[in-house]
This record gives C-alpha cells, sequence and structure tokens, in this order.
C-alpha cells in the first residue's frame, strides 16, 4: 500500500522555484512545500503532461459498486475487506503459556491515534475476561484509610483525557543487533501505540485515602493471572497519573486492559498496569520481578540500569520503510512518527544523506506532550541512492542519539537476535532506510 | 528549565502536595475532589489480597522450606515448562551457572542477575504455575525458592528459607544495578 505520491510531472516549469526550495542534499525540501501542495497541484493542472494523461484514460464504466446498494452497516463495524491486511503480529500464534507480543502495524497507518484493534500489546498469560462488575481497586499501605472501589463506584469519578503513547521497554530491541535486521516498521518498532485515554486522576483518589508523608511510592498491580506489578514513584501519581477507563472515546480493549488500567505517561508500557486491582502505598520499591529482571538494562562495562521508567526522545521514518517502493523519480513525502516521555517534540530533523545534511521536517499539530507526533518531509528524489535518517528533539533539548554515539554508551549484542526477543530494553537511536536506485528501500547502519 | 531541575521541581511540588493531603484530604489539590465512594476494608479482609514481598522481607507469610521439600515439588509444577533440571524450556532457566555475556539477557540468570531472593518468593507465589497460578501453598513457595536457590549454589543444601532467613541470602549481583535516572528515584532498595 504505498502512500508516496507520484508528483514528478510537477517538475514541469509551472510552479515557482521557491515552492521546491531545497534544504538538505539528496532532494530534501523545505517544508513549506507541504502548506502550498494545494496551490503546485493547481498549477500543474494547466500543464501539457496532464492533458496528455487524460487522453489515454479510459472511459467511465461504472463498477458494481455504483451499480446497486451495498450490505447493511454492522452494529460495530470493521475495516473494509481492502483494508484486511492491516492487523497486528502475534507472536505467540499457538498460544503456549508464554508471554505474547502483539505489535502495531505503523507502517499502514497514518496520523497519531493508533485504532483500539490495532494497539500493540503484551500480553503475559492470556487476555483475563474480567467482569467489570465483579471488579474492584483497593488502595492501601502508607494510607490514612485504605479504601476499597467497585467499578461502578468509580464511574462516578472527575475525568480528564489525555492523548499518550505507551511503548513497550523492549521495542526496537532488533535493534541492539550488530547486523541491520531486514524487516517492517512493525517488526522492528512496533511496540509503541498512541491513544486518548480518559479516566480519573489517580490524585483524586489517593487524596480520599489521605497519604502518609512516609509513602514514597506506589506499587500498582494487575488482576491477571500473573497478578503483574511495578513500583510507581508516588510523585508520578500527582503528576500526570491516571486510572484510564475509555480507551480512544470507548471502554479499554481486553488486551489493553479492560476495565481500567494505569497509564502513566512516558513511562515504560510495563508500568500501565492493565486489569489495575491494587495500589500499594509504599516507603520502597517492591523489587518485582519485572523491574528488578525482566526490563533492565545491561550496558557494556558490566553494570545494569534499573529504574529507567522513561521512554527517551525517538523517532523513525515510516514511510517509506522496509516493504515498500519508490515508483521512479520523482516528489514524494517522507513520513514517521516523533515522541520523548519527556514532553513534546520540538523540532524533527531528516536527512536524506546518511547524516551529513539535515533539513526540518513539519510537526503535525496538535504536538502535545508525550504522544506520538507526525513529522512529514517533502522530498524530491532524484533516482540515485539515498539513505534517510530521522532525528528528534524534545522540548528540553534532549536530542535523540545517533547509532554511533548510543552504541557506544549503551552497545549491541554479539550476534544477531531472534527478532521478537527482547535481549535488552530502551533503545532510542537514529536509524536508517536505504533507497537503492531501483527504488527498494532497506535497513542499513549508517 | 534544564530537564533535571524540571524534575527536581516535580518531586519537590510532588512530596509538598503529599503533606498538604496527609494533613487534610482533597484540600489543596489542583485537581476536582472526587465523590468519597470508597468502602472501608478491615485488616482481616485486606490480607488476601496483600500478597507483595519487599526485599527487607515485608510481606513474607509463616511458614517455610528447604530444597530437599521443594525438589519434588519442582518436578510436579516446575519441571514441564522449565526443565526436570532447571535448564529452561518453554519456560526461563531457572537453574544454571553460566556467566552473563556482554548486554545480553539471554545470558542472565537469577545467579548471576537478580539482585533479591526475595523477588523469587514474590513471583513464585503471585505468578506460578503459570498456568494455574495462586494454587500452592506459601510452605510449597518456600520449598521451591529454597530448591533454586540450592541448586544455584546460592544457599547451602539444608539451608531452611522462611521469612526470617529469605532476606538475608545476599545475591551475588546486588551492587549490579545503576538508577537511570536517580531523580526520579525516591528511595533505593536495601543495598
Amino acid at each position: 500500500m504505498p502512500r508516496g505520491m507520484d508528483m514528478s510531472k510537477l517538475d514541469d516549469g509551472t510552479r515557482e522555484m521557491r515552492d521546491l526550495e531545497v534544504v538538505a542534499a539528496n532532494g530534501l525540501l523545505h517544508r513549506r512545500a507541504l502548506l502550498i501542495r494545494g496551490l503546485a497541484f493547481a498549477g500543474a493542472a494547466v500543464g501539457l503532461d496532464l492533458a496528455s494523461r487524460r487522453a489515454t484514460a479510459e472511459p467511465l464504466v461504472d463498477a458494481q459498486w455504483s451499480l446497486a446498494n451495498g450490505d447493511p452497516p454492522p452494529p460495530y463495524q470493521l475495516p473494509s475487506k481492502f483494508a484486511a491486511n492491516i492487523v497486528r503480529t502475534n507472536a505467540n500464534p499457538d498460544n503456549l503459556p508464554k508471554v505474547t507480543q502483539t505489535r502495531t502495524p505503523l507502517h499502514l497507518l497514518d496520523g497519531q491515534i493508533t485504532p483500539n484493534g490495532l494497539h500493540f500489546a503484551i500480553i503475559h498469560a492470556g487476555v483475563p475476561a474480567i467482569d467489570p462488575a465483579a471488579h474492584k481497586l483497593l488502595i492501601h499501605g502508607l494510607v490514612k484509610r485504605p479504601l476499597l472501589f467497585t467499578f461502578d463506584d468509580l464511574l462516578r469519578y472527575p475525568r480528564v483525557s489525555r492523548i499518550t503513547f505507551i511503548e513497550c521497554g523492549g521495542n526496537s530491541a532488533p535493534l541492539f543487533s550488530p547486523t541491520p535486521m531486514q524487516a517492517t516498521i512493525q517488526a522492528l518498532h512496533g511496540l509503541v501505540s498512541c491513544a486518548e485515554w480518559t479516566g480519573i486522576p489517580l490524585s483524586i483518589l489517593l487524596d480520599e485515602v489521605g497519604v502518609d508523608p512516609r509513602a514514597k511510592w506506589f506499587v500498582a498491580e494487575g488482576a491477571d493471572a500473573p497478578h503483574l506489578n511495578r513500583s510507581v514513584p508516588l510523585a508520578k501519581a500527582f503528576d500526570d497519573a491516571l486510572i484510564a477507563i475509555y480507551q480512544n472515546g470507548e471502554p479499554l480493549m481486553p488486551g489493553n486492559g479492560f476495565p481500567m488500567r494505569l497509564v502513566v505517561p512516558g513511562y515504560e508500557g510495563n508500568m500501565n498496569i492493565k486489569f489495575l486491582r491494587r495500589i500499594e502505598l509504599t516507603e520502597e520499591p517492591a523489587m518485582s520481578y519485572y523491574e528488578s529482571q525482566v526490563y533492565t538494562t545491561p550496558l557494556p562495562n558490566g553494570n545494569v540500569y534499573r529504574f529507567f521508567f522513561v521512554s527517551e526522545v525517538k523517532s523513525f521514518i515510516t514511510w517509506p520503510s522496509y516493504g515498500f517502493s519508490l515508483k521512479g523519480p520523482g516528489l514524494y513525502e517522507i513520513s514517521g512518527l516523533a515522541y520523548s516521555g519527556e514532553g513534546r517534540i520540538s523540532r524533527v530533523m531528516v536527512s536524506a544523506d546518511g547524516g551529513k545534511t539535515w533539513g526540518q521536517a513539519a510537526l503535525q499539530e496538535p504536538v502535545l506532550s508525550k504522544a506520538f507526533t507526525r513529522f512529514r518531509m517533502p522530498w524530491k528524489w532524484n533516482g540515485g541512492p539515498a539513505v534517510l535518517q530521522s532525528r528528534a528533539y524534545d522540548q528540553f533539548g534532549s536530542a535523540q542519539p545517533t547509532r554511533a554515539q548510543f552504541v557506544a554508551a549503551r552497545g549491541e549484542y554479539a550476534s544477531t537476535p531472534v527478532i521478537t526477543a527482547f535481549q535488552n530494553h530502551h533503545f532510542n537511536a537514529v536509524m536508517s532506510w536505504a533507497v537503492t536506485a531501483s527504488g527498494e528501500v532497506t535497513h542499513v547502519y549508517a | 528549565m534544564s530537564t533535571r531541575n524540571r524534575i527536581s521541581a516535580v518531586v519537590v511540588l510532588c512530596v509538598f502536595s503529599t503533606l498538604d493531603n496527609a494533613a487534610e484530604p482533597g484540600a489543596t489539590s489542583g485537581h476536582p475532589t472526587g465523590p468519597n465512594l470508597g468502602h472501608p476494608i478491615s485488616a482481616a479482609d485486606l490480607a488476601p489480597w496483600d500478597i507483595t514481598v519487599f526485599p527487607s522481607g515485608r510481606g513474607l507469610p509463616a511458614g517455610s522450606g528447604t530444597a530437599a521439600k521443594g525438589a519434588p515439588v519442582f518436578a510436579t509444577y516446575c519441571a514441564a515448562c522449565h526443565g526436570d533440571k532447571g535448564q529452561g524450556g518453554l519456560g526461563p532457566v531457572v537453574v544454571s551457572d553460566r556467566k552473563r555475556e556482554g548486554i545480553d539477557e539471554g545470558t542472565t540468570t537469577i545467579a548471576n542477575f537478580w539482585p533479591y531472593a526475595t523477588t523469587l518468593f514474590d513471583y513464585i507465589r503471585r505468578a506460578m504455575p503459570w498456568q494455574s497460578p495462586r494454587t500452592m501453598t506459601d510452605d510449597q513457595a518456600y520449598a521451591l525458592t529454597a530448591f533454586i536457590l540450592a541448586s544455584n549454589k546460592l544457599i547451602d543444601p539444608d539451608f531452611v528459607i522462611d521469612a526470617k532467613s529469605l532476606p538475608t541470602v545476599r545475591m551475588p549481583n546486588r551492587d549490579g544495578f545503576l538508577d537511570r535516572f536517580p531523580k526520579l528515584v525516591p528511595s533505593d532498595p536495601p543495598r
């Protein structure tokens, strides 16, 4: 489903040169070219080329769908059968008793929001079928009065909505490979998604239980079979933590935590406890399996990072990317995603020559803190080899590291891994797509 | 403001907010007040929920176990996934003397990586056996903990694991961890 537009025929002298001002080597154009695209199309309409295309067009023959009534609309609609290939992958198709990863097809989506059916999920022991009428939330520990809330009770609480991404700490782990793995964005970076989460600010409930001043952490726990639990700094509860009940306007999807989950914007996915049933306020972290072993980050010097928490500033190009090909020289739109667990994306720079020269991409509004930010960059491909990169910066000045910087600090594997494995975590370096003269796209390290 | 300063500012604000809330719930926070619908819960009703075990040993229940008692429990409940000697299978390796290599977590083991022995008991009791968690007794969980620690040569074969002894088991890699963002970490677990 290539979505690049061949606008090469615009280059016929009918538009003004300033529209396609080159800002970096290998054909990257000023982002203003995106704003005046309508104008450019209008200019092209009077060109000779379009007239010649019209002469070769087939006469209109109405298709069947224009000549008869279609199907009745279902109560809950699903995508067109022509978009039925846009699905998550499942790393455990035989449903063996082990963790299951479903990855989002980011290369086949656009905009900022991940549709609910395509939101990534790590499922630890199957998807629990929780009856909300029997689901309760306990808040206890270092509090004045432990309280038990029914799901019905919680529906009466004030709510807020927050568009935020959630990223698995193991997302992009294949990029630790010493050689670039040839795989789609879905396989490489598909464990991140962005949704509008609506729910109760955790701070409201903590006010009601009365926080003991000795409390420094809260330990959140799910009602799934592994009773998955993580320790979260209490400050996060009074910053922006939510107990989410709605996902993109409808109740949470079962694999994303129905009937309710913790959302800690910008913090690694595993801390956003799904099927939330208990919060214990404590002085000390629990050092649960998932925080003391799984989501840690071994370093080349032998030490190990723990309490990584934050998804650091990151970006990648979703089009063009592995699996797509370019159909001849001409004008294309490079598109991708940028996000930072610390705040807003301030800018994204794009290179078409492997990082030697850079041009600034257009950021699609709204640009929100700790949310996906779609960037776009007009590119006039001359048909020669190119190496595409994106590099994101956030509002606090944090820059996405280059691969060389990242590997110097964090290392890489000794050998090529199984692509679905997490043998390290929290990868956020710049990645590169090479475009060959034939228009094929491959993953390279540059 | 730098990221670092911003984070400390957030932490400071939150500490004040916490103190205020403790004094008078809901009085000072910059968010709406809730309808106060929570139900009080007695200590007895709360106890079955309260399953987390901390590195200090807080949360460990009564009971005890040894490696000898754990061996048949392991054979019954664990070997199908973790291998008859804990060498791994569908589930992770739980007994190994291999060394950690490079940055590859595929080479990490309980013996060469896990910082706290309490995590082993906690995870066994909350999540194992994988297909029927919370079905073993506390004594069985203690015995399994002892069996796995002894098989990894982290305790003597006849060492009795209970609420008092488990927190004293010092794991080899306990000091191998660094906080990624120290400013975000309000208190460290015990060294």
